[in-house]
């Protein structure tokens, strides 16, 4: 359980998130809004390369902020990036192995082989991620956050550039991630149909402000989300 | 039992390296070169070229560092040549104050020269890029002029070791069974394979994986638990490490050191030719130490080239590698050799060029 309290961020002037309290409870939820939103600095401050100017993240009872930032990834905190963040230099089995990992020995060799084969779409472990396509390398950086004791993962648009089908795969990967890690996942993506197919609960941003939450078929169908989307003040009925 | 045994077996056999065809033909050249430079070459080099490829051997431990910290972290450091002073200054000193063998010498000038690199080094981690090579240049300077004062050790007494003569010193010493130019060639290359293999097992655990990862992405490797801070310091100790060997390895080849041997240009000359070698291969140090120590030398002994000539030379190589071949020679010369090859084959395959040109782009028709 994730729970946020009046978190507050300002780049400057701006004030990137405005006072946002919620709480993720479990499983799968969606994290969404219109660009600039504050999504990214969400998971920025998470991960610890953005500070808050105010507020707290309690995460199972820890105080996340309080960590330096690569302590956070042996809490058991895990992201992927906007823009792919697969190492090219890099065999598959490498880029899973560099995550921090309390195993050793073979058990943490078995972990890492069992994240790949659980992110599928027939990646190898001994492939070079530079010679792998889009796709691959985005199941690359999910397998990684697999790898270790996850406790929260963070997927920051993990769909997209991608196809239609490599889309469909990701979707049944991440819906299953909860499942077998245990893990928290808060997903932020654009694809409202992958958004409604891996989400049981979804929050909204609006210029840093937590415009809606709850169960997302609900939370797609409020006025002001669509407002928020569209752009529009007035909501035709 | 058998069950627990059963789904282990794969994991354990895929860290097994396969006997990969290119891994081997690579591994056979490699063997079959240090043989070669062991046991062919010290009978057919005169005087002059077994001291300069002791020289060779010697830099490309250096060229071995400093190609860990540019290529593998992305740390452009300027300041090797002070690391190699540092190295050289105190491998000398020990060999002159205390009886102990040279490879213990060699062993704990590295260890010095570790702890001095990375201590002076420790603010700098935080820059990158230009900065950093500005403050290692800085740093480097310092280092020299340093040196200068202190002087090298020449059998004096007290800490610098330094007798205030120029004419009867004592050489440095030698190992007892490298003494001669050729036994200790071979000493020295030997020495070079043992910090190239330090290396290369470094590369292939967990401290090559968290560098690969620093140089593309501090973000994601932050993201993955990976301090990086930690892991740059760790490039850095194990480059200072390497590189205070080689200058214990320096001050029993040369025997004499003098402050003029150590320009602080050579620290930009170092950084040129190890972009030229190739950044991200071993291959590429060895390349480099050759274009650093070999060429200069066989260049002056041929044509009387002076070394200033080479500095335009490696000028417009380092823009070469900038511009068209970051790999160096190291990634492009096979490339450049496959496509020749090719070439070739196309050369040799096609129909002798008495036919007209009419009638052979239809031969190519039919042969498509």
């Amino acid at each position: 359980m994730i729970e946020v309290k009046d978190l507050t961020v300002k780049y400057g002037g701006v004030t990137s998130l405005d006072g946002m309290s919620i709480t993720f409870e479990a499983g799968t939820c969606g994290l969404i809004g219109p660009n600039g939103a504050g999504k990214t600095t969400f998971f920025n401050v998470l991960s610890g390369f953005v500070r808050q100017a105010s507020g707290s993240v309690r995460g199972f009872g820890d105080d996340l902020l309080k960590l330096p930032h690569y302590r956070r990834a042996r809490w058991g905190v895990r992201r992927t990036f906007q823009t792919e963040q697969a190492i090219e230099g890099l065999t598959v089995y490498d880029n899973v192995a560099m995550q921090h990992s309390p195993l050793r020995g073979a058990a943490r060799r078995a972990d890492v082989l069992g994240a790949i084969e659980f992110a599928g779409g027939g990646l190898s472990p001994d492939a070079r991620v530079g010679s792998l396509g889009a796709g691959q390398r985005r199941l690359v950086e999910v397998a990684r956050t697999l790898a270790g004791k996850p406790r929260l993962i963070l997927l920051d648009e993990p769909a997209a550039g991608l196809p239609e089908e490599e889309t469909t795969h990701l979707t049944s990967v991440i819906k299953s991630i909860p499942e077998k890690t245990g893990a928290l996942v808060i997903l932020v993506d654009h694809d409202m149909s992958l958004v409604s197919a891996v989400c049981e609960t979804t929050a909204v941003l609006d210029f840093g402000k937590l415009i809606a939450s709850g169960p997302t078929a609900a939370v797609l169908r409020d006025e002001n989300v669509m407002r928020a989307y569209l752009g529009t003040a007035e909501v035709a009925t | 039992m058998i069950d627990t045994a059963g789904p282990k077996a794969p994991a354990a056999a895929r860290l097994l390296p396969r006997p990969d065809r290119r891994a081997l033909v690579r591994g056979t050249i490699i063997v079959v070169l240090l043989l070669l430079a062991l046991f062919a070459l010290p009978p057919l080099m005169n005087g002059y070229y077994t001291v300069t490829m002791t020289q060779v051997a010697i830099y490309s431990i250096v060229t071995l560092g400093l190609g860990l910290l540019v290529g593998r972290v992305g740390l452009y450091s300027l300041g090797q040549i002070a690391v190699l002073i540092i190295g050289a200054w105190t491998g000398a000193r020990l060999l002159f104050g205390t009886g102990q063998p040279f490879i213990v010498v060699m062993i704990e000038a590295g260890l010095v020269t570790m702890i001095i690199g990375s201590l002076i080094t420790l603010p700098a981690l935080r820059l990158r890029g230009l900065y950093l090579a500005l403050i290692t240049l800085m740093l480097a300077g310092a280092v020299t002029v340093i040196e200068a004062t202190l002087n090298f050790p020449n059998g004096g007494g007290g800490f610098s070791g330094y007798n205030g003569s120029l004419v009867h010193i004592p050489q440095i010493r030698r190992p007892s069974f490298a003494g001669t130019d050729p036994a200790y060639y071979r000493f020295s290359v030997i020495v070079a394979i043992v910090m190239f293999l330090l290396v290369y097992v470094h590369l292939r655990a967990r401290p090559g994986r968290a560098w690969a990862s620093i140089r593309q992405s501090e973000a994601a490797s932050l993201a993955a638990g990976i301090s990086t801070t930690f892991y740059k310091l760790w490039a850095m100790a194990l480059a200072s490490f390497v590189t205070g060997v080689a200058g214990a390895l320096l001050a029993g080849g040369d025997r004499y050191l003098y402050s003029i041997d150590f320009p602080i240009q050579n620290s930009i000359t170092l950084l040129a030719v190890v972009l030229m070698g190739g950044v991200f291969s071993l291959a590429g140090a060895v390349i480099a130490a050759f274009l650093q120590s070999f060429l200069p030398a066989m260049l002056y002994q041929l044509w009387s080239v002076p070394y200033d000539w080479l500095l335009i030379l490696f000028g417009v190589g380092v823009m070469q590698v900038l511009a068209t071949a970051p790999g160096g020679i190291a990634d492009q010369f096979p490339k450049d050799m496959k496509r020749l090859y090719r070439l070739i084959r196309r050369l040799v395959s096609r129909p002798a060029p008495a036919s007209s040109s009419g009638t052979a782009p239809a031969k190519g028709g039919e042969a498509a």
